[in-house]
């Protein structure tokens, strides 16, 4: 009877360990971090990719009701894909648009404004990718909504789509 | 005169190697740091390790969390904050991580009380 009982327990940690690691096939291990909403931004300051001057983002949301801070590079190809979504964005006056410029060289990210048009109100550079990280991105492209209280709404990871579109209007609505 | 050239030998050294001296322990404490985050760019891999646009610009970005002053726990919780817990390869005990914390533990009593009681128990 003992004996039974023991078999038994063994057989049923084997099933249970059987099902627990077949689960954990089909599920995607990519982690995706999704910590940041409703959180506050961090404040940052960079410079302007045109004037080079010092600027505090705080400064670039005061005012407006939502800011949409996009980050982009013009070696990013998923980037050129977006802008035509960017300069849709750029229409809407309760959005204030603020572009930060990844990793890029100034002349290309100067470039890639002159040829597809400049939807941001601000770019601000970030060269080793450190404003980013702080930011709690972790790629590009990547679109954080933040409202006038400096907290995020929400966050896009990769190129904004039609429906991200759409969700960025309702939220700003 | 001896004496007098030894201490600003001394002097110098100290002068031009301090700088280095915390350097190479700033650097230390970034490897020491960076082994411990996993890389969100490359799963496999900590961000010691990898060499992804994302794991250079975190080790920079440690680098300069160090140099402001921050201490290895803040600098962890900062990150973990921003990322998530899963950045951290030393994951913390709490109700969605009991399980993984005593399920060996757990495995490790019943094996020993079945050897116990194999070897003792006749």
């Amino acid at each position: 009877m003992k004996k039974n009982i023991i078999y038994l327990t063994i057989v049923f940690i084997f099933i249970f360990i059987f099902i627990l690691f077949y689960k954990g096939l089909y599920k995607t291990n990519i982690y995706i971090p999704n910590e940041l909403n409703n959180k506050n931004i961090v404040q940052f300051s960079g410079k302007d990719l045109f004037s080079e001057v010092e600027i505090n983002f705080g400064q670039l949301i005061s005012n407006n009701k939502f800011t949409i801070i996009n980050i982009w590079a013009s070696w990013c190809l998923p980037c050129r894909s977006e802008h035509h979504f960017l300069m849709d964005l750029s229409n809407n006056s309760k959005i204030n648009l603020v572009g930060l410029n990844y990793k890029d060289r100034p002349t290309n990210a100067k470039k890639f404004i002159n040829d597809f048009g400049n939807p941001f109100s601000k770019i601000l550079i970030d060269p080793d990718g450190t404003i980013s990280i702080e930011l709690g991105a972790y790629g590009i492209p990547e679109t954080f909504i933040i409202n006038k209280d400096q907290k995020i709404v929400k966050k896009f990871i990769g190129p904004l789509t039609k429906k991200n579109m759409r969700e960025i209007e309702q939220i700003t609505n | 005169m001896k004496f007098k050239k030894f201490i600003l030998l001394i002097f110098l050294y100290t002068f031009f190697c301090q700088g280095d001296l915390i350097a190479n322990n700033n650097n230390v404490l970034v490897n020491k740091i960076s082994k411990n985050l996993r890389c969100l760019i490359c799963q496999g891999q900590s961000v010691y390790d990898s060499q992804s646009d994302f794991a250079v610009s975190m080790k920079l970005l440690i680098k300069k969390k160090i140099k402001e002053g921050n201490t290895e726990k803040q600098i962890y919780d900062y990150l973990k904050n921003q990322y998530g817990e899963w950045i951290s390869y030393d994951t913390e005990i709490n109700k969605k991580t009991y399980l993984l914390w005593l399920f060996p533990l757990l495995l490790f009593i019943f094996g020993g009380i079945l050897i116990f009681r194999k070897v003792f128990i006749k």
